[in-house]
């Protein structure tokens, strides 16, 4: 097959090399702006002006070079709110994971009075977002917020809240993720265990999970990766430093001040960037399939 | 025939697996109990108080929490929005944002970049694709930061230096210069990746017999794709559409942080950004959550009703057929 020549092919070499290269550059010129946003970042984060590209001096001369933009990471706030940040991000990765790969694993193994319909739920609530219903969750969170003991856990302008708020909205596509993932594996071991007598929490546990540690990977990353840039649920439903996260902090900190300075927004910014640069380099593959696993089979 | 059908459903209830049903159903909802839970909790109550919400005039001046004390006021809420001043502006503004971003980049540009990447080196469009992600997994404020960046004026702003090399003399301040522009590029940027991945599946589940075919008969690269690739596409084509319209019309974040419906009064301000505004984050620091509530509920019923048709012109019951493995 791959012997063939066409005619066309040998006589237009040129051409054809034109031809090939033509996607190339669509391809490098369309990515370009997200290139150039992230060197301006990288240079702005180490230097103390930039004109354009050019990183300059007080005088505006090419120089400039400094580390004074992370000063920040002196400031006691930046770690109490990174420390947030994370606590809504490991929240997340074990808030989902666990609900959702219980959920899943029902959903996909067993027969039972409402399955359909909590499936056509889970996926109706995946493809509504549910934006809208901030303003309503705000009144929930003020009423969790008036029970004892909980209430100062999961309430309004609390962590938890914030986390749980996040955990029920990112449900639906973590569910049927997982129920995916389980109908992909074979049904003989775990049978063998039930005729054995096993139960059905003791297979889930330590037959089915181990066998899904993959798809569970890729959902935890995914999670990870929402739960550490939350900007919008953190925003709405924080107030003040303690209980605010990086985006939000920066936030601030990129409206507070009437001349913005840029680059040390930009530092904080790269602070920030730091884990989603960690599992984009290193767990490319798992981050295209679950942004394509999600949408497979329709939904 | 009918009763004596029942008659039979009845006497296979009363057997001996109808106690086995029940205890496996109980099992399974064991199961699937903390995701009832938090389903029910901020899903379920949220989207009852919403619609509650919406019929009452609860504001910054009469604010309690407990529902029992909001006054009720009828539909006055989506009287007054229908009548407001800027309704038709809004509803232009939403209807502008939809169908340009969902255009030109959700599916205009995702397409076109699904084609570009199926034609090319497989690491390379791996590289590509994985490149495209980069705008979603960046956190939204840091996105933003690089956006508002290339707007600036000069000597700072990215897109001014570029025009000063050209030796462009009109440098503004292109957040106030093209607002729209840049509210349409920075949430296209975030949406393509979606289409670009399943379009780019898609492509490449297609037999590559009838591309070799194809161009044994002369076919051009342009005919291949208008006469193979797209009827092929048809599907998923209706479904990215279809999806990130209802994504799109429910989004406001990158919108809230860019320009915050602004320059000016209301000239980048969407529906959902609106609902937001009013019930959550006002301009004067007085919020009318009955009102906010009246905008966010017609969304809600706008997207639970379009995602049932949308679930339904997918195939949506081989999505839920009955599990292969049944209960011992």
């Amino acid at each position: 097959m791959a012997a063939i020549t066409f005619e066309t092919e040998r006589r237009y070499g040129l051409r054809r090399v034109v031809g090939q290269a033509i996607p190339y550059i669509l391809l490098v010129i369309s990515i370009l702006p997200i290139v150039i946003g992230y060197a301006w970042v990288i240079i702005a984060t180490f230097t103390y002006r930039t004109q354009g590209l050019i990183p300059v001096d007080a005088e505006g001369k090419f120089g400039g070079f400094t580390l004074q933009n992370w000063a920040f990471l002196k400031d006691p706030e930046i770690w109490r709110v990174t420390l947030n940040t994370f606590l809504i991000a490991i929240g997340m990765v074990i808030g989902v994971g666990f609900v959702s790969s219980l959920a899943g694993y029902a959903l996909s193994r067993m027969n039972f009075t409402g399955r359909k319909a909590f499936l056509s739920l889970t996926l109706i609530l995946h493809a509504f977002r549910p934006e809208m219903l901030l303003i309503a969750i705000f009144m929930v969170l003020l009423l969790i917020g008036g029970i004892p003991v909980l209430g100062k856990f999961f309430g309004y302008n609390t962590v938890g809240g914030v986390a749980l708020v996040m955990i029920s909205l990112d449900l639906p596509l973590g569910v049927w993720l997982m129920k995916g993932f389980f109908d992909n594996i074979t049904w003989d071991m775990e049978r063998s265990a039930l005729i054995d007598g096993a139960s059905r929490f003791r297979v889930w546990w330590e037959i089915i999970i181990p066998q899904i540690k993959p798809g569970i990977a890729a959902l935890a990353i995914f999670n990870f990766i929402s739960g550490w840039n939350a900007f919008l649920i953190p925003y709405t439903f924080t107030i003040g430093a303690k209980v605010s996260n990086l985006p939000v902090y920066l936030n601030r900190f990129s409206e507070d001040t009437s001349m913005v300075a840029w680059n040390q927004v930009a530092a904080v910014g790269l602070f920030s960037l730091i884990p989603v640069m960690i599992f984009f380099i290193f767990t490319q593959e798992a981050l295209l399939n679950i942004y394509s696993g999600g949408a497979k089979g329709g939904v | 025939m009918a009763q004596a059908v029942v008659a039979r459903k009845e006497v296979k209830e009363q057997g001996p697996s109808r106690w086995m049903r029940i205890r496996a159903t109980l099992g399974a909802w064991g199961f699937m109990s903390p995701a009832t839970f938090l389903v029910l909790v901020f899903f379920f109550i949220p989207a009852l108080i919403l619609f509650y919400l919406s019929m009452t005039d609860l504001a910054s001046h009469n604010f309690t929490a407990n529902p029992f004390e909001w006054n009720f006021v009828g539909l006055e809420n989506y009287v007054r929005m229908f009548n407001d001043k800027f309704f038709p502006k809004i509803l232009a503004n939403t209807f502008k944002y939809v169908v340009l971003t969902l255009g030109f980049f959700n599916v205009g540009l995702a397409l076109v970049l699904a084609l570009l990447t199926t034609n090319i080196n497989r690491r390379a469009s791996f590289f590509f694709r994985v490149l495209w992600l980069l705008p979603r997994i960046t956190p939204s404020v840091v996105y933003i930061v690089m956006w508002r960046r290339f707007a600036q004026t000069p000597p700072h702003g990215i897109i001014n230096w570029f025009l000063g090399l050209l030796g462009v003399e009109h440098q503004p301040y292109w957040l106030n210069e093209a607002p729209w522009l840049f509210v349409v590029l920075v949430n296209g940027f975030v949406g393509a990746s979606f289409g670009m991945i399943i379009f780019t599946s898609a492509i490449e589940a297609i037999p590559k017999d009838l591309f070799t075919a194809a161009k044994v008969d002369g076919a051009s690269t342009w005919q291949i794709i208008r006469d193979i690739t797209l009827p092929l596409l048809k599907w998923p084509l209706l479904f990215v559409t279809t999806y990130q319209t209802l994504s799109l019309l429910v989004s406001f974040e990158y919108i809230l942080l860019l320009t915050d419906g602004g320059p000016g009064l209301f000239t980048t301000e969407v529906w959902a950004l609106t609902a937001y505004h009013r019930a959550l984050r006002t301009y004067f620091g007085s919020h009318a959550w009955g009102y906010g509530a009246a905008w966010g509920f017609v969304l809600v019923v706008i997207g639970i009703v379009a995602s049932i048709i949308y679930l339904r012109v997918f195939h949506f019951n081989e999505l839920v057929q009955e599990p292969k493995i049944d209960v011992l």
